[in-house]
C-alpha cells in the first residue's frame, strides 16, 4: 500500500528533522533551529488546510483565522494569569473549532468564488475585531510574557524541547488528517470533490461531511496558533492576515494538494525561499511575486508530485 | 446628533459607496465573464492612486494628472492581462487567486520600491478645496460632493453602455453563456481585453480619487478590496445593478456604523463597555451584513447567472 518510495521519504524527512538541532547546535547555526520550527508549525497549518482544500475541494481562504484565535486563545488567557498549557490549548482548539463552525454553517452553503470571497471576508472581520481590542494591544499586538506551561513535563521555555514537541505535534497532526482522509468519513469528503451531484445520488449529502471537515481542519490549525503564539512569544492580528491566509494556500499548493507530504514540503519549500530572497534584498517579494506566478501557471503538480512514479 | 451630522455622515457613507461602485464594477464584469478571480484589482486601484500624483507633479496640472493616472492605469490593467492573466481564464479559482495574490505582492513591493513606503498625499486644485453649500446653512466638501458626482455619472454611463449599445448585449450576452457568444463569431479575446482594460480604468479611477481622501500608501488596494467583494457577494456575481445597490449599502452601513454605534450604544451599555463594543462592532457591521444577505440569498441580491 505504501509505496517504497514514500517509505523511504518518510524515513529521511523523521532522521532530518530529528538531527537537525544537534547539528544546527554542533555547528553553531541555532538559528536553524528556530527556522525549521517556525516551518514545521506552519506546515501544521497547512497541513490542516489541506485537509479541506485538498481533499475537501473546499478553496477557503481565510485559513489563517484559525491561526489568529488559537494564538489569540492562549494570548488572552496568558494575559489574565493562566499561563497553564493543559487550559490554553484545549480552549485554543475549542474556540478555533467554534468559530469555524459559523463560519464553516454559512460559507459551506455557497460554492466556487462566492466561498472564496466568503472566507476572506470572515477572516478579515475576525483581523479587523482583533485590531479594535485596545485592551489586548490593538492593532500592535500582545507579548507572550511566560510560553504556556505544561506541569513541569515539557519546559516550552527550552528552544530544544519546544522543538521537539512540534516535531510530535507536526508528525500527529499529519497521520491524523492522513487517516481522516483514508476513513469512510475522508471518502465521502473527497468523492464530495470529485463530483458532487453523483456524491448526492448515491445518497450522501455533502454538507455534513463538509462542515465537519472545516471544523476540524479549523480545530488543527487553532493548536497550530497556540504553537506559533509561544514560537513568536508575540501575537498580532497579523497571525490572520489575509497574506498569511494566502501564505497558507501557497504551501499546499506549491507541496501539491492532497497529499500527506505535500504541506510539510510546501512549507519548508516557502519558508527556505523567503529566506534565501530576504538574504538578497530587502525588497524580496518583488521577486517572490512574480516566481508564485510563474509556479501556478507552469507547476501544476507540485512538490509532492515528484515523489510517485509519473507512469503510477 | 444633530440632523445635519446625520446627514453629513450619510453623504460621507455615499461617497465611499460610489468608490466601492467603482471598483466592484469593473471586478464583478471580469467574474461574471471571464469567470476570473482577480484580486489584483486593489493593485489597479493603488496604480491610479500613484500615477496620478506622479503625473500631477510632472505636469503640474490637475487635469492632466487625472488623465495620466487614468491612462495608465488602464495600460497596466491591458498588459497585466495579456502577460499574467490570459492564461488563466481555463484555469480554475484556486490557481487564479494564488497567481493575483503573486502579482500583489509583486506590484506592493514595486511601488514600495519607487515611492517609498511612507503615505503620500496628493494635493487638489483650488477650485476642488473648501466646502459648498447644500442646504440653506449646510455646507459638504467640494470635493466628496465631487467624488459622488463623478461615481453617480460614471454609473449611469455604465447604465447606458451595458444596457444600450452593441458592446453593452456581448459583454451581458458574455455572462450569461461565453460559449455561445463565442460560438456566434465574436472575437472572445478582444472582448476579454477590452473588458479588463475597462474594469481596470475604473478601478484607477477611484485610486485618483481616494487619493486627497484616504492614505496612498503600498498596499492601500487589499484594504478596500476586501470590502469590494463584500460589495459583489452581497450584489451578486456579474451584476452591475447588484454592484452598485452592494456598494452604496456597504458604504453607507460601514460609515454610519463607525459613527454612531458608539453613541448609539453608549445609550444601553455603561461608557466604557461602549467604547470597547463601538468600534469593534463596527468595524464587522458590513461583513455581519454579508453573513445575513447570504444566509437569505446565497446567490446575492441580483445575480447574473440564476436570477
Amino acid at each position: 500500500m505504501v509505496s517504497r518510495r514514500a517509505l523511504a521519504f518518510w524515513g529521511i524527512v523523521f532522521v532530518v528533522l530529528l538531527a537537525l538541532p544537534q547539528a544546527a547546535i554542533a555547528l553553531n547555526q541555532a538559528f536553524y533551529v528556530d527556522l525549521v520550527r517556525r516551518a514545521m508549525i506552519l506546515a501544521i497549518a497547512a497541513a490542516s488546510l489541506n485537509l479541506i482544500l485538498g481533499y475537501g475541494g473546499l478553496v477557503s481562504f481565510g485559513h489563517a483565522a484559525y491561526l489568529g484565535l488559537g494564538g489569540y486563545a492562549v494570548g488572552i488567557l496568558a494575559f489574565h494569569g493562566i499561563t497553564l498549557g493543559w487550559v490554553q490549548w484545549p480552549v485554543a482548539i475549542a474556540a478555533s473549532a467554534l468559530v469555524a463552525a459559523a463560519i464553516g454553517a454559512i460559507s459551506i452553503r455557497t460554492s466556487g468564488v462566492y466561498f472564496i470571497m466568503i472566507t476572506l471576508a470572515f477572516t478579515q472581520m475576525l483581523y479587523y475585531l482583533a485590531v479594535s481590542l485596545d485592551m489586548y494591544g490593538g492593532d500592535d499586538g500582545l507579548r507572550l510574557r511566560t510560553p504556556s506551561g505544561f506541569s513541569g513535563l515539557v519546559d516550552l521555555g527550552n528552544g530544544l524541547a519546544f522543538y521537539y514537541l512540534v516535531l510530535g505535534v507536526l508528525l500527529l497532526s499529519l497521520f491524523t488528517i492522513h487517516r481522516i482522509v483514508h476513513s469512510r468519513f475522508g471518502l465521502v469528503l473527497r468523492a464530495a470533490k470529485s463530483n458532487d451531484a453523483r456524491t448526492r445520488a448515491i445518497g450522501f449529502s455533502p454538507y455534513p461531511y463538509r462542515l465537519a471537515a472545516f471544523v476540524i481542519a479549523g480545530a488543527i490549525c487553532g493548536l497550530a496558533g497556540a504553537l506559533y503564539a509561544n514560537h513568536t512569544r508575540y501575537i498580532s492580528p497579523d497571525f490572520m492576515s489575509w497574506v498569511q491566509s494566502g501564505d497558507l494556500m501557497f504551501m499546499v499548493i506549491l507541496g501539491g494538494m492532497g497529499s500527506t507530504a505535500g504541506p510539510l514540503l510546501g512549507a519548508f519549500a516557502l519558508i527556505l525561499i523567503e529566506e534565501v530572497l530576504k538574504g538578497w534584498t530587502d525588497h524580496w517579494q518583488v521577486i517572490l511575486g512574480p516566481l508564485l506566478v510563474v509556479s501556478v501557471i507552469f507547476f501544476k503538480r507540485g512538490l509532492a508530485g515528484l515523489l510517485d512514479k509519473p507512469d503510477a | 446628533m444633530t440632523v445635519s451630522l446625520v446627514l453629513e455622515q450619510l453623504l460621507n457613507g455615499v461617497q465611499l459607496g460610489v468608490m466601492l461602485f467603482l471598483l466592484a464594477a469593473g471586478l464583478t464584469l471580469v467574474l461574471g465573464i471571464m469567470n476570473m478571480v482577480n484580486l489584483a484589482h486593489g493593485s489597479l486601484y493603488m496604480v491610479g492612486a500613484y500615477l496620478a500624483i506622479a503625473a500631477t507633479q510632472w505636469s503640474g496640472s490637475y487635469a492632466l494628472g487625472v488623465l495620466g493616472g487614468l491612462a495608465g492605469t488602464l495600460l497596466v490593467g491591458m498588459l497585466m492581462e495579456v502577460v499574467a492573466l490570459r492564461t488563466l481564464y481555463d484555469r480554475d479559482h484556486l490557481d487564479q487567486v494564488l497567481a493575483t495574490f503573486g502579482l500583489i505582492l509583486f506590484f506592493n513591493e514595486a511601488t514600495a520600491m519607487i515611492w517609498g513606503r511612507t503615505a503620500l498625499f496628493s494635493s487638489l486644485p483650488s477650485w476642488l478645496q473648501g466646502s459648498v453649500q447644500l442646504l440653506p446653512g449646510w455646507h459638504y466638501p467640494v470635493y466628496r460632493a465631487a467624488v459622488i458626482a463623478v461615481g453617480l455619472a460614471v454609473g449611469v454611463l455604465l447604465w447606458y453602455v451595458v444596457t444600450r449599445t452593441r458592446l453593452g448585449m456581448l459583454i451581458r450576452a458574455g455572462a450569461s453563456n461565453r460559449t455561445m457568444v463565442s460560438a456566434l463569431g465574436v472575437n472572445i479575446r478582444l472582448l476579454y481585453t477590452v473588458v479588463f482594460g475597462f474594469g481596470a480604468a475604473l478601478a484607477g479611477l477611484a485610486g485618483l480619487m481616494a487619493g486627497p481622501i484616504y492614505t496612498v500608501q503600498p498596499g492601500m488596494g487589499e484594504l478596500i478590496l476586501i470590502q469590494v467583494f463584500v460589495v459583489i457577494v452581497i450584489g451578486g456575481i456579474g451584476s452591475i445593478r447588484g454592484a452598485f445597490v452592494g456598494a452604496l449599502i456597504v458604504g453607507t452601513v460601514d460609515t454610519l456604523g463607525r459613527a454612531f454605534l458608539k453613541p448609539l450604544l453608549a445609550l444601553f451599555l455603561s461608557r466604557p463597555a461602549a467604547e470597547t463594543a463601538g468600534p469593534a462592532l463596527a468595524s464587522m457591521l458590513v461583513y455581519l451584513l454579508m453573513a445575513v444577505v447570504l444566509a437569505l440569498r446565497p446567490a446575492g441580491l441580483f445575480s447574473a447567472r440564476n436570477a
